[in-house]
Parts: C-alpha cells; structure tokens; sequence
C-alpha cells in the first residue's frame, strides 16, 4: 500500500465521478466535460498502477499509452465540440432531447 | 508523513474539482473548473513519478482543451442569442436537470456505488510491486536509439501505436472539416496588450517547443510534448488575430497536417525493405530516424491543434468573408 493507490482510488471517483455527470446532465457541453474527467480517471489509474514497479524505475509503457490519451482526447473534445455547434445551430439548443420528448 | 498529507490533500482536490466542474450551475464557471482541473492533474502527474505526463498535461489538458472549450462556448452563446430567445442554452438555469423520478435517480448512485467499490477492490487485490514491462523496455533500450525510456517506447518499441494516434489526428481535423468546413476569415484587429504579449510569447513558445522535442531524446519531452507547445502557440496568435493566408490554407496546410502520419508510413515501407519488418529501425540509424519522425509529428501535431482550434472557434455560420472551401 503506497501513496500511488492513493490516486488509483482518486482515479477511480473521478471515472464515476464523471459517469454520473454524462448520464445526469442533459447539456451537450456538460456531457463532454463529463466525458473528459472519465478519461482523466482511467489515466490516473494506469500511471498510478505503473509507480509500483519501484521509487526510481517506473514503467514507461503506460506513460507513452496515456501521452498517446491525452493527445487523442483532446481531438476527440474538438470533433465533440464541433458536432455539438452543428446541433446547436440546427436545433437551436445544445441539449439532447428527453427519451419522453421535451 | 508530510507526502501522505499532500497526497491525500490533492486527490481530496481534484475529486472535488471534478465534482464542482461538472455540476455547477454555470457553463462558464464549470469550464474555468475543468482548467484548473487539468493544472491539478499535471501536478499528480509529477507526484506519481511521470514528468513526460505532466509535460503533455499542462500544455494540452490545461491549455489546449480549455482554449477550445471556451472557444466553442462563446459561439454557443451567440448562436442561441440569435436563435432562440426563450429556450438558452447558456447559462443552463438548474445545475440539476429534472432527469427521472427519485426512485432512477437512486438506483444509479447505488449502480455508480457498486461500480466504484468494485473498482476499489480491484485496485487494492493488485500486488503492490510488479515491475510490468519496465525491465524489458530497459534491458533495450540502448538498441532503441535515444535515452528517455518514454520515447524510446512511443517512437521505436509501440511506433505503431503513434502512428495510428497521427491517423487519429488527421481523422479528427476532417471530421471537423466535413461539419462544416474551414472559413477563411479576415484578421481582427485585436486589444494592444494581447498583440504584443503574443509577439513577445510566440519566439518564446517556438523555442520550447525546439528544446522539449530535442531533449526528448534523454529527458523528459518529445513529439507529442513540443508539438501541443507548437499547437499553443498558434492559438495564441489565432487569438490575437492573425489568420493564415489563404495560399497558406490550400497544399501547404494539407501538407504539414499529413507530414507525421506521412513520415511514418514512408519510414514503415523503408525499414519493411531494409530490415524485413515494419517500423523496426536499424540500431545504428534508430537516433535520426526518431528525430526525423519526431519533428514531423511535432508539426503536424502543432498544425492540427491549431487548425481544431480555429475551426471550432470560427464559425460557419458567418457568411461574411471568402469562403475557401475544397
């Protein structure tokens, strides 16, 4: 038990944290942010996960893969954002609509 | 004792961060709380021993996203100005929409409950000392070309998993494009104080990004570091006004977009030629190969940033100026 599953634990509130944020909110914007904790949880949990190998040495691989996750969430964040200024500009509003109709 | 306090102290922090971002009654506010989210998660990067993280972290989580958040919030704001008046959909009025009865709105804390301990448990049933791969990344790493076991395994060991994340990239700007498309939109004279602030800033971030992608090689940065700082710059200069020129926006942009992913699969074909296998370098090139790939992928990564940010915070809408549209 170290100070690295400290924040695996972390990780794991912000991921649920961020669950409920996604199926909560109605608002586009909010899920995205929602969606972007969730990530930010799970890249917690694998580097936090990759302390244990020792106090000097640390796994590289999953440094590179969550690099490699925070470049690709952010394209993603833009490709989200873009898609939710179409429905906006369609719809007139940037919030999915209720299942029961709105 | 002190480091349990710090410790406990900013997952404390960043779960209440994430909490107060994402259920605060104003769209704005929660934005502004994500950045300093991302700022707080750049320093637990540095705590859990992973300063390449960290690197990527501050420029990107913190910067990046925000930038475009922000960005795309502003235009929502004035698109639902215009078009609606009643319904707005900034700022949201009730931080808690009414989404489902008592009895729903329970039964998923209790489902997000379980899921949370299940995970709890799962993370405490781990071992808690396992070397993973780090043994075997270091027993190679001397054939891998440079020095930071990080970019030894980005560029040489996983190449094709940075590979396909500059197809990702590339994938994201023509998602974006086909929304839409990109509007060549005139300059806009700006405030004194940011233009010269990004005069002075953007040699500035043009040279941090040269020395992250540099000492890439044996210290903490690399592509992926450099080519956000790259990308952070032209925004900046995006947000100070300035616009490409329009010769600019036509081969030249195509070009720098598609340089990483290029550069990559030119570099798979030859070394499929030369060493029978798909992105396996020769020992003795390995060093040069990676800092060739690696400076393409810095511009193209910089580029697309760049491109995302401005196609997100300009409209289509705005029929003004010349649409260039190809």
């Amino acid at each position: 038990m170290t100070n690295a599953f400290l924040y695996a634990l972390a990780g794991s509130g912000l991921f649920v944290l961020g669950l409920h944020a996604l199926v909560m909110h109605a608002h586009v914007l909010r899920k995205i942010l929602a969606i972007n904790v969730m990530g930010s949880g799970v890249f917690l949990i694998l580097v936090a996960l990759a302390r244990r190998s020792g106090e000097t040495t640390t796994d590289p691989v999953p440094h590179a893969m969550v690099i490699t996750g925070i470049v690709v969430a952010v394209s993603a964040t833009a490709l989200a954002l873009a898609l939710m200024l179409k429905l906006a500009e369609k719809s007139g509003q940037a919030v999915l609509p209720d299942k029961h109709g709105d | 004792m002190l480091q349990w306090a710090f410790d406990t102290m900013l997952g404390f922090g960043l779960l209440w961060l994430a909490w107060r971002a994402l259920n605060s009654s104003d769209l704005f506010k929660a934005i502004v709380l994500f950045i300093a989210f991302g700022l707080l998660m750049a320093l637990a990067w540095v705590r859990l021993n992973a300063p390449d993280v960290a690197l990527a972290e501050a420029a990107i989580g913190a910067g990046l996203t925000g930038a475009l958040l922000l960005a795309a919030l502003a235009r929502l704001g004035a698109m639902t100005d215009q078009n609606v008046s009643g319904a707005s959909a900034y700022p949201v009025p009730s931080a808690q929409p009414p989404a489902g009865s008592h009895f729903s709105r329970g039964l998923l804390i209790l489902l997000l409950s379980a899921s949370v301990a299940g995970m709890a448990y799962a993370i405490w049933s781990l071992p808690s000392y396992a070397t993973g791969l780090s043994m075997d990344v270091a027993a190679h790493l001397d054939d891998s070309g440079v020095g930071n076991p990080v970019t030894a395994v980005l560029l040489n060991f996983r190449g094709y998993d940075t590979m396909l994340e500059m197809m990702v990239l590339l994938l994201a700007v023509l998602g974006v494009w086909s929304l839409g498309g990109l509007q060549q939109q005139p300059e806009k004279p700006v405030a004194a104080v940011l233009e010269t602030l990004s005069r002075f800033l953007t040699p500035v971030f043009i040279l941090a990004a040269a020395y992250l992608l540099w000492v890439g090689a044996d210290a903490p940065g690399g592509a992926f570091q450099a080519g956000s700082v790259l990308g952070a710059a032209g925004v900046l200069l995006l947000l100070s006004g300035w616009r490409p020129r329009v010769r600019l926006m036509q081969w030249p942009l195509r070009l720098a977009l598609t340089a990483g992913a290029g550069a990559f699969i030119l570099l798979g074909l030859l070394t499929l030629l030369l060493e029978k296998q798909f992105l396996t370098y020769p020992v003795a090139q390995a060093g040069r190969m990676i800092l060739l790939l690696e400076s393409l992928a810095t511009v193209s990564i910089a580029v697309t940033l760049a491109i995302l940010f401005l196609s997100v915070s300009s409209g289509h809408k705005e029929k003004s100026g010349k649409g260039e549209k190809k």
